[in-house]
């Protein structure tokens, strides 16, 4: 006799915990087999036939042509809308900003038309695109280093997926595009080559990335940490960060429950709220500037939702442009210190 | 299609627009209103030369498109007076009137952001070997957007079906064209692209329709977009708040004589058309106007709680696990 089924089953999720990709590979990987899925998916952007800025799309002209990977010329206005128009004909594209920086050349095709065109047009049409945005200070100063986010937070219409790991990278990026709506989705360059957090994790979180595909659903928080002190809500590098910071503590007998939110736009509200109601204290991490930030937005809905006012406190990079020199780059965006300090300010 | 045929949709535009304003001051509509009036044989003309699957996009000022491109009055005029019936359910108004099953995507009001959106949806045309023609629509002040540039750049290297259709009716806003770009013909911008071009007097319907019939052939049969001004007039100010005081009497004068009905049915004349003929057609065109009014008025409000509703689309691809 044969093994059974569900022993086949454990096998494999078993092999695919020990899968390793990095960030990169995931969404890689995530738009390669959706492109294989379905025709109707197609890649635009710069420089994309050779890989675009960061090599994510590396090999894919190979693979899919340069039909269906188009490079373009330097005009983000010009192709956001191409997308744009594409997609309301039912087509899914997939537009790459070679850095996160540069939507702001495209902001009134998503803002006022992608954002807005369904609404408008009393649900007749449906915009479904991807827009990936490498974002993230990493030296290169003020124009290729902003984590914007927090801009695109109150444009009804739009999106926004913020994965810090492989595992979710691909989970998101599969259902960013299976929606039918616009998801902006961004990377942080700094985690293009990491494998997952490093520390110790909820041991019931993915730790590799299966092959086969799968959806994270978009406005489903992710418990990376269980503790029952202090809630940390964290994205991105800060994610990272955050759980360094809470394995100090832990040290020293406070015990952080860390959430990554996963997606900004649907904001899963229930699971901090109901973290929150356990630990009674909440620190915001992002590396978007504090004011303005989406740190206020969960602050103000948490407080809106419990009973009794608790300690709330934020930590984020400062009002400033992100500065080049790195002395300058460390000084204004936190790290783990700061995540500490701020944890601890709660208490 | 006949010129008579195009005479109706003119005549129909006008009505349309004359009962627009007619709504408005007796306080039916409720935000402003941009009319076409003056500018019936650019919509019509250009039109008349598409099928129904192939796509305009309109501008701020679309209620003549939406009727050369099949949308009936009352849908449009429901639109604009807010109604649940409205083509757009009341959410998008007169300045984003708009019925894809006709072949007319919401109309943009950001003034050239339809333009990359057109050589966009030209695109997925290319894409899926369909021999459709994607339209923009845009006024002159278009031409000074960056979108502008772009959109027909991508277009033109890549060959995209594409018309764009550049209505100069001489000013954005109160800004004379004259004072905002140094060459007479606006056309000639296609040049930097490499794209064919073309001139024609826009209060002509049937030299209207010879260009867009050309332009898009030309474009079904993958030899790439055309860039065609239509040089027009509009009879009133730029919105309603607008009386428009900044235009000398005797160019107005000049442009209301060459109204582009006037000219049309001068050629219908010639053509042996009777009065009798045209008069039964303006008398069924006011006809249809007039009930199209009537349900616009009779029509529901949309519900308060339908103004969250649209935003998302629920519905997606079939998700893995």
């Amino acid at each position: 006799m044969g093994p059974r089924k569900g022993e086949n089953a454990k096998l494999s999720s078993e092999g695919a915990q020990n899968r390793k990709l990095t960030l990169l590979q995931a969404i890689q990987e995530a738009m390669i087999q959706e492109m294989e899925r379905d025709k109707s998916i197609f890649l635009i952007g710069e420089d994309i036939r050779i890989g675009g800025g960061f090599g994510v799309t590396r090999g894919l002209t190979d693979r899919f042509g340069t039909e269906r990977v188009i490079d373009t010329p330097i005009s983000e206005a010009g192709y956001v809308g191409v997308a744009i128009g594409a997609a309301v004909m039912g087509m899914r594209p997939i537009v790459e900003f070679q850095f996160g920086d540069f939507v702001f050349c495209a902001m009134d095709q998503i803002v006022n038309e992608a954002a807005k065109l369904r609404y408008m047009s009393g649900g007749q049409i449906s915009v479904p695109i991807v827009l990936r945005l490498p974002v993230g200070a990493n030296r290169r100063a003020a124009q290729h280093g902003q984590c914007s986010e927090s801009v695109f937070m109150g444009i009804p219409g739009l999106q926004l997926a913020v994965p810090s790991t492989p595992y979710d990278a691909k989970g998101l990026m599969i259902s960013s595009i299976r929606d039918n709506n616009p998801v902006l989705f961004f990377e942080h360059k700094l985690l293009y080559s990491t494998q997952g957090i490093r520390g110790r994790i909820d041991p019931h979180l993915p730790q590799g990335v299966p092959e086969e595909e799968y959806a994270i659903p978009l406005g489903k928080a992710s418990v990376v940490r269980r503790g029952a002190d202090v809630t940390v809500v964290a994205t991105q590098i800060m994610l990272h960060r955050a759980v360094e910071a809470a394995e100090d503590l832990s040290r020293q007998g406070i015990e952080a429950e860390v959430i990554d939110p996963r997606t900004l736009v649907p904001l899963d509200r229930d699971t901090i709220i109901e973290s929150v109601r356990k630990t009674g204290r909440l620190l915001i991490t992002h590396e978007a500037p504090g004011t303005g930030g989406w740190a206020g937005e969960i602050a103000i809905s948490v407080e809106e939702s419990i009973e009794h006012p608790i300690p709330i406190r934020r930590v984020t990079t400062a009002d400033v442009p992100v500065p080049y020199s790195p002395v300058l780059e460390s000084a204004v965006i936190p790290g783990k210190e700061q995540i500490i300090e701020g944890i601890r300010s709660l208490f | 299609m006949s010129l008579l045929e195009m005479y109706r949709l003119m005549i129909r535009i006008r009505l349309l627009e004359e009962k627009v304003n007619d709504l408005y001051l007796k306080g039916y509509v409720p935000g402003t209103i941009h009319l076409y009036k003056g500018e019936e044989a650019v919509a019509v003309g250009v039109c008349c030369a598409l099928e129904l699957d192939d796509v305009i996009l309109g501008t701020h000022r679309p209620h003549g498109h939406a009727i050369a491109k099949g949308i009936e009055p009352k849908y449009i005029l429901a639109e604009v007076l807010g109604k649940s019936t409205g083509c757009c359910k009341g959410k998008g108004g007169s300045m984003h009137v708009g019925d894809i099953s006709k072949g007319m995507l919401p109309a943009l009001a950001i003034v050239g952001a339809g333009i990359p959106i057109a050589a966009g949806v030209a695109l997925s045309f290319k894409m899926l070997k369909l021999p459709r023609v994607a339209v923009s629509f845009f006024g002159d002040g278009a031409t000074n957007e960056g979108a502008f540039h772009e959109g027909l750049n991508i277009a033109a290297i890549w060959k995209l079906p594409v018309v764009f259709i550049c209505e100069n009716n001489l000013y954005g806003v109160s800004t004379p064209i004259r004072a905002v770009a140094a060459i007479e013909n606006l056309a000639d911008r296609a040049n930097s692209y490499g794209m064919r071009k073309a001139v024609v007097d826009g209060n002509n319907v049937e030299e209207v329709w010879k260009a867009a019939r050309d332009a898009a052939a030309l474009a079904r049969n993958g030899e790439g977009p055309s860039l065609i001004e239509c040089k027009t007039y509009r009879h009133t100010g730029h919105s309603r708040s607008d009386p428009a005081r900044y235009r000398p009497k005797e160019e107005l004068e000049s442009w209301l004589a060459r109204d582009p009905l006037k000219i049309t049915r001068s050629r219908l004349e010639t053509a042996g058309i009777s009065a009798a003929q045209m008069a039964e057609l303006e008398r069924d065109e006011a006809r249809l106007i007039e009930s199209a009014a009537e349900f616009a008025i009779q029509s529901e409000p949309p519900s308060a709680a339908s103004a969250l509703e649209d935003v998302w689309d629920r519905g997606r691809e079939k998700m893995p696990n």
